[in-house]
């Protein structure tokens, strides 16, 4: 495996304990702030130490606290990109992407600037200042200034966030095309589970600074392995469940029995299921009512976003006080299909989209 | 009318201008060490690097005059080499250069500290020796805030008598530095004289008050930026 990080280290809010190995290509770490993503990062990068702990990057020992190993940053060759670019206000752009080649000949450090500075789309503003150009441009420079030391490594502690929706779009792509070209690990660290999907290959989740889940993007979506993990995955509805037979659960919150397409484990005891899964029986690719895990539906109440529905669902009888709503996102046209009908409407958790989960 | 000696102004300018450039290195030196270490034991090295700001310029004087003196430390050594601190033009740069560094070492360890310290991390990701990261990064984002303190070294320096007058004495064309002219001028009631090194020194002054604001406010557009928002 190109990377392997196995460390431990206790904080002032809680303590890091990670441990995994990754493949070359992109990986992206999501989990909420404080979760201690962007101490991995810096751990990896050598700008804070571990209590103790292993981290191997291409066959080279970063740090093993037992042997005494300890790397210093600035011969680790991991390029990071800070939140906030960190680009030096007092250098050029170009001197910014040439700062890390600086022991190359003039001429070879002027060809990688022209290459980079080509690669990154900013050929032109070598010659500007960071303050002098946009918040997108600034991230392209410290991207291109990252990859001119040919790392072993990419970091990158939450490129997007600081960027507006439209220059977070562009990025995403430049993003794209840079991992496309390189060849080795690449950690993006993100609270956004879109980001993450998008840009990794693979995701690893991190909660209270221990890996909840770790592997290939689809499978940790598709199953997630805990209830944490579901909700930072951006699952929206869980309900306590009690197992009935093979494949049938009782959701105690929903007022309903489900019927699943995995078997049923005996320590199930979660049920979840993600809000845009959520099928009507009367519209759309489901079949009838008269089909299995149709319930009868009263819409409590709904919230609009441009182009999306949110609607607040109650099971089995109309909205009454303290009751678990189901939360079911449609698009605006569907919603124009059935939105004025009178209720109550039919709800299908289809078996293949509902996954169980152990307390 | 008797000829006015002029020598005061080139021994205060020629002492303040060489005891700055001293305080300059060993301060930017000592605050560089000190702005990356903790602990109690800081404590008591801030402590002495400030006493020459809080102690009266006199104790100071006499301090080193039992450090320089014949049979002080430092001065049997330099006895041994044949030279002798006390009463000589050195003198005065010592004592100017002791009293002016706390004001440096201040100025400069803030404005060291005021740096983000992500800048100094990138550098090193880059590959940057520890050296590089505070010669290429540090110093230059610091750089405002050492200048005033470079600034406010050679104030203090031209204004200091106390320990001057301890250590260096009185020598008119050797040691009689501007503030010593002046004592010396009122005390023989020449009042004329007195009053024209007095108007010397506000004029020094004012320009060195306006060479601060140049140097903060105009020179450095990063915190005139935050002053407008």
């Amino acid at each position: 495996m190109p990377l392997q990080v196995q460390i431990a280290k206790s904080l002032a809010e809680f303590s890091l304990d990670v441990s995994f190995a990754s493949e070359s290509g992109p990986l992206s770490i999501l989990g909420s702030s404080g979760a201690g993503k962007s101490m991995l990062l810096r751990c990896i990068a050598g700008l804070d130490r571990p209590d103790h702990g292993q981290i191997v990057l291409n066959g080279r020992t970063l740090l093993d606290t037992e042997k005494g190993i300890q790397v210093p940053a600035r011969e680790r060759r991991v390029g990071m990109l800070f939140q906030h670019y960190a680009l030096f206000p007092h250098r050029t752009l170009g001197e910014n992407i040439a700062f890390g080649i600086r022991h190359l000949a003039p001429e070879e450090q002027a060809r990688r600037v022209a290459e980079l500075l080509g690669r990154t789309h900013i050929t032109g503003l070598e010659h500007r200042y960071p303050r002098e150009v946009s918040g997108g441009e600034q991230q392209r420079a410290a991207l291109a200034r990252a990859l001119a030391i040919e790392p072993e490594a990419l970091l990158l502690d939450e490129p997007l966030s600081a960027l507006d929706t439209h220059l977070r779009s562009q990025m995403e792509a430049q993003l794209q095309e840079t991992f496309a070209a390189f060849p080795r690990p690449a950690l993006l660290v993100t609270h956004n589970i879109e980001e993450a999907y998008r840009l990794g290959e693979q995701l690893l989740v991190l909660s209270g600074g221990r890996v909840a889940a770790f592997g290939e993007k689809e499978a940790i979506l598709r199953y997630p392995p805990t209830v944490e993990v579901a909700r930072l995955t951006g699952c929206k509805n869980f309900s306590r469940v009690r197992p009935v037979s093979e494949n049938t659960v009782e959701a105690l919150d929903w007022n309903c029995t489900l019927r699943v397409s995995r078997a049923v484990e005996a320590t199930a005891a979660h049920v979840g299921i993600r809000a845009n899964h959520i099928e009507f029986a009367e519209f759309g690719s489901a079949g009838g009512v008269a089909e299995e895990n149709v319930f009868p539906c009263w819409l409590a109440r709904s919230s609009e976003t441009p182009f999306r529905m949110t609607l607040y669902l109650s099971l089995q009888g109309p909205p009454g006080f303290g009751e678990h709503f189901l939360q079911a996102e449609v698009s605006k046209e569907k919603w124009r299909l059935f939105g004025e009908k009178p209720l109550p409407w039919h709800v299908r958790l289809a078996p293949d989209s509902l996954f169980l989960m152990p307390s | 009318m008797t000829q006015v000696d002029w020598s005061p102004v080139w021994i205060s300018l020629a002492t303040s201008g060489t005891a700055t450039l001293f305080t300059l290195v060993a301060g930017l030196a000592a605050a560089a060490w000190r702005a990356r270490r903790t602990g109690p034991a800081m404590a008591v090295v801030d402590g002495i690097f400030l006493l020459p700001l809080v102690l009266p310029p006199t104790v100071v004087g006499f301090f080193l005059l039992l450090l320089f003196g014949r049979n002080g430390p430092l001065g049997r050594i330099l006895l041994h080499f044949g030279a002798t601190i006390v009463f000589s033009w050195p003198a005065t740069v010592i004592a100017a250069a002791v009293v002016a560094f706390p004001l440096m070492y201040l100025t400069a360890r803030a404005a060291l500290e005021q740096v983000d310290p992500q800048f100094l991390q990138a550098a090193r990701t880059l590959g940057a020796s520890e050296w590089r990261v505070f010669r290429e990064v540090a110093l230059p984002l610091a750089w405002p805030g050492v200048l005033a303190g470079t600034i406010l070294s050679f104030a203090r320096a031209l204004g200091e008598f106390g320990a001057t007058l301890m250590l260096a004495g009185n020598t008119p064309g050797r040691t009689a530095t501007i503030p010593i002219a002046i004592y010396f001028a009122v005390e023989a009631d020449d009042i004329r004289t007195a009053m024209i090194w007095c108007l010397i020194d506000v004029v020094i002054s004012l320009a060195l008050l306006a060479g601060l604001y140049y140097w903060t406010n105009v020179q450095s557009p990063g915190r005139a930026r935050w002053a407008r928002r």
